[in-house]
Formats: structure tokens, C-alpha cells, sequence
């Protein structure tokens, strides 16, 4: 823990930080495999570019174990990726299916498993769906042409002169008929198919879809609502122990002194100390608590200090790296702009830290066996943990197994493996299987939270109301979302890193929540200074077409001009859109402010959202859904709370996340547009939802919130006026 | 100080020698593998660790597990009759109400407890009844919708 920007684990494109790792192709033995999801015929595909994630060697092609036809009529399919509520699991399922020319049911789906899959990639930026899928579905339709090929050789006959329909390979001729469970029953093919297939195979078309484009129910979700599922805090191996870790008073600070005499003489309990890790482990979860307690009570601690949250702002702003050595993107110049304008505005913006909460805190299952490592971890990158833990014990990376078993939530915020460290190295000493289950106050304090942003905005208008100079500073969130789609002849925009206080990471959408708060409620500013309707002034700066059409559908739907002229005293509707990660989005609200006791409350929302041919309608209104809620908590009330280096409210009695009580009135209207690859939809649904409320506020009382979370400030204002 | 506490458990009789200071979500998922109790809070705030005690929604994170005594017990794993799920087990999988699942035995069981209490419940009483079950993923929409063809069902 240092207090100093994590930069290294941070911004959503977090794999470009690591460039200099090296990635052997996908070797597996074929005696593992059979091992662990039985007989059956396994085909190797050299996948194309599609595959490559990885920004950093697009061109090389690699080796993956994608597909087994399985004896029981099943097909295994593998992928890196990680399930953690987003949909994975099902849509990667669907890709599958649809390029071998089956019904979903028929995948056996391997997800996260480091002896079993091939690397995708971390499961972050919403990458699923346009590089994981595309490499599942070209592993899938190399395989299908490899079977069909195989099939044609036999009957002597065109490979295009035969069908392929719900895993039934048909010839022209009456009796040729082969099943997929026939082949993987045959043993002598397996040569055949154990050299790689390389094919350069077209995809089925949108139009031809069959299982994709339809809402697929996810796999196991009988499993879920039956309480079989085993999510990473649910695993149990013989003879377990349960751990907890020795946490410091407030960050920064280091153990000096510490006494483990009773936590020793407790029965059953082990005790490790290395360097400044402590941990117990026991055979239930009270008494390794019990025991770190005495360990606790005994330790003698040097303190740090450490930047509280009422200096945040300032802190953020003395330290953001906005000097002469700064590279902003610049287009025209903006100080001739702001000296010809008409009208100048400024304004600054802040959004707090907060934390992702997920309902499954941190969790880990190590244990040790003849030398190798096996993991049962919640976390969004297995290869790389499996990495990280190899590092750490000083082990090559075979030796050392992490199975992600489909976990309970993490929007961005379990790209690290902690507990699985943690587990590991208390496994080790214990001699057995250790869990480390996070406590929520654990996973409110120790795990990275989503950046804090101090956001700088100058704007130009010149006598008409058109907007001729844009300058943006976004101090410590991020790059995510800073451009402006709005045509603006004279820009600057810069996004400055500083020094964080906090532990700071991904989030959902990153720091395109930050920016577009600031951009859209500046954008309101000006069109309110320029005298416009907030839709028309957009409308008429607006570059990007995509971004045109939902924000038109959004307001047509929403019957923007006659909700607005219509609006009763302290009603107040607003609207925001943007674009992010090749989605779009565009959100209209209409609220009521109660002046006497400070209230807000969200009458409708609207939103509009596009990102491509939709693959699974009802996943992707479920991720609509939970990211228009999950930005409610952010724009209106989550903030950590923070003083002399300890989280202040690290409970949800303290922290308010959105509940039940919380849900307005929502409208969603999903854009299908399949004549562009698809982009993933489990983000960019959130950064439109908090400027949309910060300007229909302003509509309502005729002043501006410009700070993430809005509620307190807004009590305090209508207080104060 | 330990105490051996006996109760039916999903309709099976269960001892437990524990201390008395454990939570009875600890001793469900620790010492009685019933795993599809969740630990999401340690507060009684996020609804995941609920159970039915004599058919009411407790909060077992909160709750001595000695307090269990003689008590009947039903968790997410003893709900369905065999192959054939709770009617709000299969309103849940009908309606998809589930992204991650991790608040999922949680919600279902509340929501069993409300439609007891109340079988025709409105949009309103149905927030009332869940309010205090977190779903992180937010997919409170498809849950209230979950809920409400459950009571459907039961008509």
C-alpha cells in the first residue's frame, strides 16, 4: 500500500501496462484434458487476429484448444474470460453454438480455468464481446469445417454438397449421416485432428443467426436459484482452514512489534508472520478472527500521515501533473477563441471516490499439493494471477493452477488477486487448504476503489451561441471518455494524473462516468448561457450520428420538448449522451426537488443505448438496467469517507448503495444496428445517468450541483438559499 | 463457552457443538457445508445471508447461532421439493432476475417469506417487502418483476 497513483494497475486498458510480458502459445497435454473433461475428441485452432486482444502483436496467430466434441453428444468449449454476473457465460456460449450449428444446450461451456482454457485476456473494458466472442466463434467455425471436410473426404463428395444442422453432418446421397458424438467416439481420428486447423472460415451473418440475437437464458441459472453454484467463497476442500489477515490500523502504516504468544497457545490455530504479512488460519472463520485479535491487540504500529477527504480536491488539484510537461490534445487554440468570445464560461466539477462493492467480497481457496498450487479465486484475470502467484512463490507458472469459478459481482474491481495471495501463503504454512473469505469492511477498505477526479472546464460562445472553444482538464480519473463528440474548432483537453490518497483502480466505464458528468453538465451551462434548449444546442455540435440518433430516440421517447415546457414548479427534467468503448448512449430524466426537507426524487428515466447487432436482448437489457441503478449510487449518495488513512464508512449501513426503494420509473430502448460489429454493453449504459440528474436539478431550483455525489450538497444549497 | 444446539435443518435434525459466539451463518456454511447462504454484509444491511426461521426472513449473519435452539430452519438448498422448484425459485429463472446470482438465495427467500405474509401483493409492498436486499448488479427491475409473477403463480 502506498499513497501514491497506482498507475501500474489503473487504467482500463490495463494489459497495455504490461507489453513486456511475453505469451507462449496455448500448450496443453492432451493426458490433463482427458483428465479433466473426459473423453472425447479435442480440436486445436489457430485462431487469427480476432484473437489477439493484446493490442501489442496483432499479427500473431495463436494455438488455441477451443473446442472437444465430447462421446455423450456435448461439445466443450474453452474460454479464459470470467462470469461474474455480465453475461459471459451465456453469450460466449451462444457464439459457440451458432457457429457449430447447435442448440445452446449442447455446450458445455469451461470458463477461467488455467490448466483448461486458452488466455483471453482479462475480463475488463468490454472486451467479451468484441475480441473474446469473434475468437470463440472462428475456433468454433474452424472446427465445424474441419468436421464437415473430414465428412466430405469419407463420402467422397464437395465439402459445400453437405448440411450441417443441429450437429448432424448430412451427405447427398440418403445414408450419409454422421453425428458430432459419432466422431468424438471415433479414436482414430484424433490424429487427424490434433494438427492444428487453420481455416479461414466466414462467420455466420446477422441475418442468419439462429441462437445468437435471441435472449438465451444463462446456463446455470438453475444453479443459482437453487444455492448449488459454488462461487469462490463458497469452496470447501478437505481438511480447510479458514484465514485472516493482520490489517494495519490506517494505510501506510508498518508493524513494528508484535507478540503472537496467545494467539499461538489457541487450539488448532496456526500463525504466520513474513515481513509485514500476519495471518492466522483455524478450522472455522470465528476462531482465525479470534486469534488475529490477540495477534492485533499486541501489535505496535508507526503511523504515516495521510491526505483526509476535506482536502481531497485540493490535494488532487496541487498535485496534477498539468505543468509544461503535459500533453494535452490540442486542435486550433483556445485562448484566441476565449479572447474573441461573446461569452465565457468556467466551472469545475468534482466526483468522489467510491467503491464497487460487489456483493461478493474477495475470496480465495489455496492449497498446495506435491509441489503445485491450485487456486479457487474470484478475480478477472486468471492467466495473470496465475502469473502473479508463480512470481511470488518463486515457481514456473505450470506449477501453479487458478480456477475462477463464476463469481458474485466485480464491475472492474477484481483485477487483483489479494486473497488468492494471501490463501497461498497461508495454505503454505498451515500445511493444508486455507480460504480467505474478505470481510465487506475488508473489501470496503483494502480493495482499490474507483478514481476521485477534480474536472476543470472553460467554454467559448460567440455571438450566435455557438460553441467556438472547449478546454478540459481531468485531473486523476482517467483518459476514458474525454474527447468531445461536440464539432468545436479551438479544443484542449488534457487528462492529468496526480496523487491519489486512495488505493485506485478500474471501475465500470472508468473515468468516462467522471468526464461525462463534467462535459454534459458543462454542456448544459453553455446551452443555458447561449439562451438554448439543452437538446437543440447538443444536436446542433454533435459529430457523431450515432450518438445523433439515440439521443433523438431517448428525446422523442421521452416527449422531451412537451416534458419540458409542461414541467410543474421544482420539476425539472435534464439529458445527457456520450460514447464510450464504441457503444452509445443517451439518457432524459425528469426529477422533483423538495425544497423544505432537501429531497430529491427521480420521476422517470429514459434512456436510449446502441451498441451494435444486440447478441442476447435479454442480457443486454439486464446490464442497461443494473448500470442505470448502479450509477444512481454514485451520482446521488456513495462517497468514501476518509481520515488520517482510514475508510470512515466501510459498511453499508454507512455507505448507501442503491436498493429496492430506489427504482424510478425506467424506460429503455435498445437500438439494434447490425450493420457494425457488435460492442459490448455492460458499461457505457452508466455515464450518461448522473449528468442527466445534475442538469434536470438545475431545470428544478436554478443552480448547479457540480459534484458527484449530488444529495448532500443539494440539501445544503437549498439550505443555504 | 461452548453449547451443543440442536434444530431441523431443510427438514433434517442437526447437532452442532459450537461456540456460542458464532453467527449462525458461520455455522450453517462452516460446519454444515450449506454454502447457498451468502455472507455479504456481517451487518443484517444486505439481505444475503437470509434464511427462513420458522417461516420468517432472518438475517443469519446477525444472529447467534446458539438462538437457533429447536428452531426450524429452511435455506435456499432445502426450498425446492425434490426436481421441482419453489414456485419463486422458477419465477426467478423465468424472468432471468439474476446477473451475478450471489444475492440470488437471499432474495428468493425473502421474497417466499413476503408472499406468505402477503400472496397479492402490490408493486409498492413488493419494495417495501424486499427493500434492504442488496443486488449489487442492480437488477432490481427484473427481481420486483420476479416477485410479482410468483404471486401470480401462487394464484
Amino acid at each position: 500500500m502506498t499513497a501514491t497513483t497506482r498507475t501500474d494497475e489503473m487504467y482500463e486498458p490495463i494489459f497495455d501496462n504490461h507489453t513486456g510480458q511475453t505469451y507462449a502459445p496455448f500448450e496443453l497435454s492432451r493426458r490433463c484434458f482427458v483428465q479433466l473433461i473426459g473423453a472425447g475428441l479435442l480440436i486445436t485452432i489457430i485462431e487469427g487476429p480476432a484473437a489477439a486482444q493484446r493490442g501489442d502483436d496483432r499479427s500473431r496467430q495463436s494455438v488455441a484448444a477451443r473446442v472437444q466434441l465430447n462421446t455423450d453428444g456435448s461439445i466443450s468449449v474453452m474460454t479464459g474470460k470470467v462470469e461474474e454476473g455480465q453475461g459471459a457465460r451465456t453469450q460466449i456460449t451462444q457464439a459457440a453454438a451458432e457457429e457449430l450449428h447447435v442448440r445452446a444446450d449442447r455446450i458445455r461451456l469451461i470458463m477461467a480455468d488455467t490448466e483448461l482454457v486458452p488466455d483471453d485476456g482479462i475480463t475488463a473494458g468490454s472486451r467479451t464481446t468484441p475480441y473474446t466472442i469473434p475468437a470463440v466463434r472462428q475456433g468454433a467455425a474452424a472446427a465445424r469445417e474441419l468436421l464437415r471436410r473430414y465428412a466430405a473426404g469419407q463420402w467422397n463428395v464437395k465439402p459445400d454438397a453437405l448440411t450441417i444442422r443441429d450437429g448432424i453432418i448430412t451427405g447427398p446421397e440418403a445414408n450419409q449421416k454422421m453425428e458430432y458424438a459419432d466422431l468424438a467416439r471415433a479414436p482414430e481420428l484424433a490424429d487427424t485432428f490434433r494438427r492444428p486447423a487453420d481455416f479461414d472460415v466466414d462467420l455466420v451473418s446477422v441475418a442468419d443467426w439462429q441462437v445468437m440475437g435471441e435472449s438465451v437464458p444463462r446456463p446455470n441459472a438453475r444453479d443459482l436459484v437453487t444455492g448449488r453454484h459454488r462461487y469462490p467463497s463458497d469452496i470447501v476442500r478437505p481438511g480447510m482452514y479458514y484465514g485472516k489477515i493482520l490489517r494495519a490500523p490506517s494505510f501506510g502504516a508498518t508493524l513494528e512489534s508484535v507478540d503472537f504468544s496467545a494467539a499461538e497457545q489457541m487450539k488448532d490455530v496456526v500463525v504466520l508472520r513474513e515481513g509485514q504479512f500476519v495471518g492466522c488460519a483455524a478450522p472455522n472463520s470465528f476462531t482465525a478472527a479470534a486469534a488475529v485479535d490477540a495477534v492485533a491487540k499486541t501489535a505496535k504500529w508507526k503511523t504515516i500521515s495521510h491526505v483526509s477527504d476535506k482536502d481531497l480536491f485540493a490535494h488532487l488539484k496541487k498535485n496534477a501533473q498539468t505543468g509544461s510537461r503535459s500533453r494535452p490534445q490540442t486542435r486550433g487554440s483556445v485562448n484566441k477563441a476565449i479572447a474573441a468570445a461573446r461569452n465565457v464560461l468556467t466551472a469545475s466539477y468534482e466526483v468522489a471516490y467510491v467503491q464497487h462493492a460487489p456483493l461478493e467480497p474477495r475470496a480465495a481457496v489455496a492449497e498446495w499439493q506435491n509441489g503445485k498450487l491450485t487456486v479457487w479465486a474470484g478475480v478477472d484475470w486468471p492467466q495473470r494471477a496465475q502469473r502473479d502467484l508463480a512470481g511470488a512463490f518463486g515457481m514456473p507458472t505450470e506449477r501453479v493452477r487458478v480456477i475462477v469459478p463464476d463469481m458474485g459481482g466485480g464491475f472492474g474491481g477484481k483485477h487483483t488477486c489479494e486473497a488468492a495471495m494471501e490463501a497461498a501463503r497461508l495454505a503454505k504454512a498451515a500445511g493444508r487448504p486455507v480460504a480467505v473469505h474478505w470481510t465487506r469492511e475488508e473489501e470496503f477498505t483494502w480493495a482499490y476503489c474507483r478514481p476521485a477526479a477534480l474536472i476543470e472546464c472553460r467554454g467559448a460562445l460567440d455571438a450566435a451561441g455557438t460553441l467556438t472553444g472547449w478546454d478540459f482538464t481531468s485531473i486523476n480519473p482517467g483518459g476514458a471518455g474525454i474527447d468531445t463528440p461536440y464539432n468545436v474548432p479551438n479544443s484542449r483537453i488534457l487528462s492529468a494524473g496526480s496523487d491519489s490518497p486512495l488505493r485506485q483502480g478500474s471501475y465500470r466505464c472508468l473515468a468516462a462516468t467522471a468526464n461525462n458528468f463534467a462535459r454534459e453538465a458543462f454542456m448544459d451551462e453553455l446551452a443555458a448561457a447561449a439562451e438554448a434548449d439543452p437538446l437543440d444546442f447538443r444536436l446542433r455540435h454533435l459529430g457523431n450520428d450515432r450518438i445523433r440518433a439515440v439521443l433523438q430516440l431517448a428525446a422523442e421517447k421521452f416527449d422531451w420538448v412537451k416534458t419540458r415546457k409542461d414541467r410543474q414548479p421544482d420539476h425539472g427534467v435534464g439529458l445527457a449522451c456520450g460514447t464510450e468503448k464504441n457503444s452509445v448512449v443517451a439518457a432524459c430524466v425528469r426529477i422533483r426537488v423538495n425544497r423544505a426537507d432537501g429531497t430529491l426524487k427521480i420521476l422517470h428515466i429514459c434512456e436510449a443505448f446502441e451498441c451494435g447487432p444486440i447478441q442476447n436482448p435479454a442480457g443486454l437489457l439486464s446490464q442497461v438496467q443494473g448500470c442505470i441503478m448502479m450509477g444512481l449510487g454514485p451520482a446521488l449518495r456513495e462517497r468514501l469517507r476518509f481520515a488520517d488513512g482510514k475508510i470512515l464508512n466501510p459498511r453499508f449501513s454507512d455507505y448507501e448503495v442503491p436498493q429496492f426503494a430506489d427504482v424510478p420509473p425506467i424506460d429503455i430502448h435498445l437500438v439494434n444496428k447490425t450493420e457494425m460489429p457488435s460492442a459490448g454493453g455492460g458499461e457505457t449504459p452508466i455515464i450518461a445517468i448522473a449528468p442527466a440528474i445534475a442538469n434536470a436539478i438545475f431545470d428544478a431550483v436554478g443552480f448547479r450541483i457540480r459534484q458527484m455525489p449530488m444529495l448532500e450538497a443539494l440539501a445544503r444549497q437549498l439550505k443555504e438559499a | 463457552m461452548e453449547v451443543t444446539i440442536e434444530f431441523n435443518v431443510n427438514g433434517q435434525k442437526v447437532s452442532v457443538t459450537t461456540d456460542t459466539r458464532r453467527s449462525l451463518l458461520e455455522v450453517l456454511r462452516e460446519d454444515l457445508n450449506l454454502t447457498g447462504t451468502k455472507y455479504g454484509c456481517g451487518e443484517g444491511q444486505c439481505g444475503a445471508c437470509t434464511v427462513l426461521i420458522d417461516g420468517r426472513a432472518v438475517r443469519s449473519c446477525v444472529m447467534p447461532a446458539a438462538s437457533a435452539q429447536g428452531k426450524t430452519i429452511v435455506t435456499i438448498e432445502g426450498l425446492s421439493d425434490g426436481n421441482q422448484l419453489h414456485p419463486v425459485q422458477q419465477a426467478f429463472l423465468d424472468e432471468g432476475a439474476m446477473q451475478c446470482g450471489y444475492c440470488t438465495p437471499g432474495m428468493v427467500l425473502s421474497a417466499v417469506a413476503l408472499l406468505q405474509r402477503n400472496p397479492n401483493p402490490t408493486d409498492e409492498q413488493i419494495v417495501r417487502g424486499m427493500n434492504g436486499n442488496i443486488c449489487r448488479c442492480n437488477g432490481y427491475v427484473k427481481i420486483i418483476g420476479a416477485v410479482r409473477r410468483a404471486a401470480a403463480m401462487r394464484r
